[in-house]
């Protein structure tokens, strides 16, 4: 089932276009790799995907219960409320806020009460509060940083922060995640551990994952499909065999004729 | 339509103060991003040395004029080492709000020493009106348009044609390249601070020999509207403080020759609000968006 | 009943201890005529400031037209008060002023809270100088620059007081709350906020609109206790210093913005005589301590009496933890 439909994305800045032409299609449940040289536009591509950047030009939809939602024109938050979440290259975290309130900041959206209740403290505000708890805590404690919840995030070593990001997103219950470059300066343990998890929560959380990753032993491991990007343009796309085999890939990757 | 045209001379006039305050403002958001909440007060400093200098040493205008401007100049250059050097890696509200505090500093400073009142500054040029067809034009306006026009052709000369300009542009564009570059990006905006900061000791002479009246609290209003006209113009871009100057100048005169002068204020503001709203990068500015 | 925790108790205690604490001083005389004025003040500075950092300190949004809020609500328990002098009039006078302040922020919050950080603080102080420029333009109304005078004497020090606290306890509530936590969130990382699904400009103008709500209430506040007011009393200069305030206390703490504004209030009365060189040092200090503690006198930090109860009540459940890790 289809899940998200992308059609001759375009984005232009100034005279440079950044993204042109990107067709691709995302199904229910899969996990997607997309990869491309420095500069190729895999960030931007999020950037269009996530309402941060507006298209130049083309169509984004979201395939919702039947429906078809068209992602044109909305606003990040609105796209994260339909369900698509993403974790960014160069970490976001909410420094100077501890682990555990950066997961309820995730999970506002779906428990939090009104400001009225919030500034009367109503008793529904007290439901509220410790259900975003319980929850948060639960997610967590998926990534084993429940012990860590009370650290600030900048305290927290580069790898949970990393994975904080991810926790973060799946608290806004996606449908489908963007991840950035998630396991960009690890080490090749932590590498591995990551591609394990992200393979861990793609089943257990009913996700379509799309990963933009360097490391070309971890997009073969775990992507079932593959996307390349050069220039802006898609170059290639299909299994890790097919992109394995693909002469114009290994040109870009590779250079040379 | 002659009264339009009298307004149009009188808006020029206020105009070209604006846009010399403005290029103050402009030059130094330019270079490091803050908004020199002084700068008014800078200008208030050169309007009071002007009268001191006219009165107790006896000079004329332009010696006036030169002494002012030093002397702003310096003062200038001394709250960028003192105040906002510090702060150069600090977040922008932390820097606005030592620019207030500088402000502020600078007003009470000035009322501590010469006392809250307002003081008739001397008049050492003749105001001779002089007629041309059937509106007129004094010798004040004439001489304030054509100090601005020196000034700005001289400030246009030092940062176009001159390697300290050239490196005024590469400082606001990548300090830091800059600074690989073999340029010192301190030298550099201390003498941008220099140059604005001469600017509006000028304009505070002008404005003094025009209003003729002084006091610590003259430079807070005209600043905010300097600094209006500089984001009119497009913050940060030289001719778009002179272009934002003059158009402010001209409107509040409008206004006030046509409409409710009470208003005046209120009219500046709004145009202020929509500008940020509708394109905060200005009439000669573009839009840059924040990378992710 | 959540309401009756612990914590809750101890603030409330915390607020009679002052309570008595000042009353008792009246009583005995130590608080007269004169430092009475000085408490109101205070008091009032409190509800600013508290409202102010909520703002700046917490949504991120820097604000420097809150005297024009604060002009709202001046004049609006000026002109009621005088027509209805009593305390329903009172209340009705700080009712409208809290809704036509809300309502203004509401409008001039939406579009101007789009600009980032410096835009905005020159907008808002443009908005506050719009307010003034109209209360300047509205006739008999407001009275044009003479301002209002004759405004009946209903606030006391102990409405002041209730205000403050309503006020205190109302931005405390808001952010230890997920709605508060979202509003830090735009502070700490708007695109990471937005990521998340969080509207920040509705967060960003709720903030706004609570800040220029409470500072309506000390306008309110002010009018009917000083019983006589004027354009010239809200200008950019009274934004100033309630910014003063709140960089002292620290920004995005609102323990430090009452403490700030307490040890300011008892400095004013002290150093008066000083006059402008008053204004001076509080120059210096303004820039001093953005360049050596540009966190102020307490940082983010807060008094938090839960937490007091909490690490009692962790050293006591520790144990059973411990336990039942053992037994497993």
């Amino acid at each position: 089932m289809t899940l998200m439909k992308v059609e001759k994305l375009t984005k232009n800045f100034g005279g440079l276009s950044a993204v042109s032409g990107v067709d691709l299609t995302l199904k229910n449940k899969e996990l997607v790799g997309l990869i491309g040289p420095n500069g190729a536009g895999k960030t931007t591509l999020f950037n269009l995907l996530t309402g941060v950047y507006s298209p130049s030009e083309g169509s984004i939809d979201l395939v919702q219960d039947g429906t078809t939602v068209s992602l044109i024109g909305k606003r990040t938050d609105q796209i994260a409320e339909l369900g698509v979440a993403r974790t960014f290259q160069n970490i976001r975290l909410f420094k100077n806020l501890t682990v555990l309130d950066n997961v309820r900041i995730g999970l506002h959206n779906k428990y939090g009460v009104n400001t009225f209740s919030s500034l009367l403290r109503t008793p529904g505000f007290y439901r509220a509060e410790e259900k975003m708890t319980e929850e948060a805590m639960k997610l967590l404690e998926v990534f084993a940083l429940d012990e860590k919840a009370d650290y600030l995030a900048k305290n927290l070593p580069y790898g949970d922060q990393r994975r904080l990001e991810i926790v973060r997103a799946l608290a806004t219950d996606p449908k489908i995640l963007f991840l950035d470059e998630p396991a960009a300066g690890m080490n090749p343990r932590e590498s591995v551990e990551l591609t394990q998890l992200i393979r861990q929560i793609q089943k257990e959380f009913d996700l379509s994952v799309v990963l933009i990753e360097h490391d070309m032993s971890v997009v073969m491991n775990v992507c079932e499909r593959i996307y390349v990007l050069e220039h802006g343009r898609l170059l290639a796309h299909g299994t890790p065999e097919e992109i394995r085999a693909n002469k114009e890939v290994v040109r870009a990757y590779l250079g040379g004729e | 339509m002659e009264n339009f045209v009298q307004q149009l001379i009188n808006g020029l006039s206020l105009g070209s103060i604006y846009a010399l305050l403005a290029l103050g403002y402009t030059m130094v958001y330019g270079i490091i991003k803050l908004i020199n909440f002084a700068h008014g007060d800078v200008y208030m400093v050169g309007a009071f040395v002007g009268y001191y200098v006219i009165n107790y040493l006896n000079v004329g205008l332009i010696p006036a004029l030169l002494l002012s401007m030093t002397f702003t100049a310096l003062l200038g250059v001394v709250i960028e080492r003192v105040a906002y050097r510090p702060l150069r890696n600090s977040s922008r509200i932390t820097a606005l709000i030592t620019a207030i505090g500088v402000s502020y500093l600078l007003q009470n400073g000035m009322i501590y020493l010469v006392g809250p009142g307002v003081r008739s500054f001397p008049q050492v040029v003749n105001n001779t009106l002089y007629q041309i067809g059937s509106f007129q034009i004094s010798q004040m306006q004439l001489l304030i348009f054509g100090t601005t026009i020196v000034l700005m052709g001289a400030l246009q000369f030092v940062v176009q044609k001159t390697k300290l300009g050239k490196a005024m542009r590469a400082v606001s564009i990548d300090s830091q390249t800059a600074e690989l570059m073999g340029i010192n990006p301190n030298a550099v905006i201390s003498f941008t601070f220099l140059l604005g900061s001469a600017l509006a000791g000028a304009a505070g002479v002008l404005v003094g020999m025009y209003y003729n009246s002084i006091d610590p609290m003259m430079g807070y209003a005209p600043g905010l509207k300097a600094f209006i006209a500089a984001v009119l113009g497009g913050i940060g871009i030289i001719p778009g403080a002179m272009v934002g100057g003059f158009v402010i100048g001209l409107i509040e005169v409008l206004i006030s020759g046509y409409g409710n002068s009470m208003i005046r204020d209120a009219v500046v503001y709004g145009i202020l609000i929509i500008i940020l709203v509708v394109r905060p990068s200005g009439i000669l500015g573009r839009h840059v968006k924040e990378k992710v | 009943m959540r309401m009756l925790n612990k914590t809750n108790i101890g603030w409330l205690a915390l607020f009679l201890l002052v309570f008595a604490l000042i009353q008792g001083a009246v009583l005995v005389g130590w608080i007269d005529a004169f430092y009475e004025i000085a408490l109101v003040t205070i008091l009032i500075n409190v509800i600013l400031a508290v409202g102010l950092n909520l703002i700046i300190g917490y949504s991120g949004q820097f604000s420097l037209g809150h005297a024009g809020f604060m002009a709202i609500g001046a004049y609006a328990a000026g002109i009621v008060t005088k027509q209805i002098p009593n305390y329903g009039g009172l209340l009705v006078g700080m009712l409208s002023g809290m809704v036509i302040a809300g309502l203004v922020a509401l409008i001039v919050g939406i579009p101007t809270l789009r600009l980032k950080g410096d835009y905005l603080a020159i907008a808002t102080l443009g908005v506050a100088e719009i307010i003034r420029v109209a209360i300047l333009n509205m006739g008999g109304l407001t009275n044009g620059a003479a301002g209002l005078s004759g405004i009946p004497y209903l606030s006391t020090w102990f409405i002041a007081f209730l205000a403050a606290v309503f006020v205190i306890i109302l931005i405390a509530n808001y952010t230890r709350s997920s709605v508060g936590r979202a509003t830090i969130s735009v502070r700490e990382d708007d695109i990471a906020a937005e990521s998340l699904g969080i509207n920040t400009t509705r967060y960003k103008t709720v903030a706004f609109v609570l800040g220029a709500v409470t500072a309506s209430l000390a306008g309110s506040l002010h009018a009917t206790y000083f019983s006589v007011i004027s354009p010239d009393q809200f200008t950019f200069m009274r934004s100033i210093d309630i910014l003063i305030i709140v960089v002292f206390g620290g920004i995005g703490s609102l323990t430090g913005s009452v403490i700030a504004a307490a040890v300011l209030g008892v400095l004013n009365v002290f150093l008066q005589p000083f006059g402008s060189l008053r204004m001076i040092l509080y120059a210096l200090a303004l820039i001093f301590i953005m360049i050596f503690k540009p966190s102020g006198l307490l940082g983010t930090k807060e008094l938090q009496l839960s937490k007091w109860f909490n690490r009692k009540k962790k050293q006591t459940q520790r144990q059973p933890v411990k336990q039942k890790e053992a037994a497993r």
